[in-house]
C-alpha cells in the first residue's frame, strides 16, 4: 500500500495538548472528506491514546508524545501515538473493559474499549521503562484516491 | 469548556459547555464538586447539549458524581446527548446507575 501522505508532530505531556492532538489529526485527515461521525471516532480514540500517554506513561513527569500519521491509497489511515514513558505491564489487563490503576475512581478504564471500538484496529506494544506505542488504524469509507 | 450553574429546589443543574477530555474534566469536577458540598442537592442533572466533544474522560466524571451524589441520597440524571455521546456512555454501562434522557 502506497503512502499518500504523513505528519509527525511531538509535544510536552501536557494535558492542555489532549485537544491539540485530536484536533491536529482530524485537520490531516480532513483531506480524505470524512463524515462527522468519522471524524468523531478518530478525534475520540487519538484522544485515549494520547491521554493514556499523559496519566499513564509520564506519571507526574513530563514527557514528550509523539503521534506520526499516514494516510494510505484506498482512504486508509493509520495513527501511531508513542510515549517514552513507564510502559504497560500487562497490556492484555490493561485493554480489558473497566481496569484501571487509576485510584481516585475518576478514570473510567474504557479508554482501550473506545479504541477497539471505534477504529478498525489497534495494536499495543509496550516495554517496562521504555514506553508505550498504539497503533491505530481506519479505512474510510469517503473519497478514494 | 465551561459550566453554567443553577441551583432551584434541592435540584442542581450543571450545564457542560464545550469538550470533555481529560485536561478539562478537572475543572468541571472542581466547579461540581464545590456546589454539591455547599448545596447537597437531593438531583444532580448533567446538561450535555453544548458538549462539543467528548472522550472517557466524561464517564469518569460522571461516575464520580454518581458515587458522591448517591453517598448524599440524592439521584443522578443526564439529559441532551447527541447519538456521538450516547455512543460512548453505552460503552459504560452506567444507564444502569443514572437516568439518561
Amino acid at each position: 500500500m502506497k503512502v499518500v501522505n504523513e505528519i509527525k508532530i511531538q509535544f510536552p505531556s501536557k494535558s492542555c495538548n489532549e485537544s491539540f492532538a485530536r484536533v491536529s489529526i482530524s485537520a490531516f485527515i480532513s483531506m480524505l472528506d470524512p463524515t462527522l461521525d468519522e471524524i468523531a471516532d478518530i478525534k475520540t480514540a487519538v484522544s485515549e491514546a494520547v491521554t493514556n500517554s499523559i496519566v499513564h506513561g509520564y506519571k507526574d513527569k513530563l514527557g514528550i508524545v509523539y503521534i506520526n500519521a499516514k494516510i494510505y491509497d484506498q482512504n486508509k489511515i493509520m495513527i501511531k501515538i508513542r510515549d517514552k514513558g513507564c510502559g504497560i505491564e500487562d497490556i492484555n489487563k490493561a485493554m480489558e473493559p473497566m481496569f484501571t490503576t487509576c485510584t481516585t475512581g475518576e478514570r473510567s478504564g474504557l479508554g482501550f474499549a473506545v479504541m477497539e471500538s471505534f477504529m478498525d484496529k489497534i495494536k499495543v506494544s509496550s516495554k517496562l521503562g521504555k514506553g508505550t506505542t498504539v497503533t491505530l488504524q481506519k479505512t474510510l469509507r469517503s473519497r478514494r484516491f | 469548556m465551561a459550566v453554567k450553574v443553577d441551583i432551584n429546589n434541592n435540584i442542581l443543574t450543571l450545564y457542560l459547555v464545550g469538550d470533555i477530555d481529560h485536561h478539562t474534566a478537572k475543572e468541571i469536577r472542581e466547579i461540581a464538586d464545590l456546589n454539591i458540598d455547599t448545596y447537597s442537592p437531593k438531583i444532580l442533572i448533567i446538561d450535555f447539549k453544548e458538549v462539543a466533544f467528548m472522550d472517557t474522560s466524561g464517564i469518569g466524571l460522571v461516575m464520580g458524581r454518581y458515587k458522591l451524589i448517591k453517598s448524599l441520597g440524592g439521584e443522578v440524571k443526564i439529559i441532551n446527548l447527541s447519538p456521538y455521546l450516547k455512543r460512548i456512555m453505552s460503552l459504560s454501562g452506567l444507564s444502569k446507575l443514572v437516568k439518561i434522557n
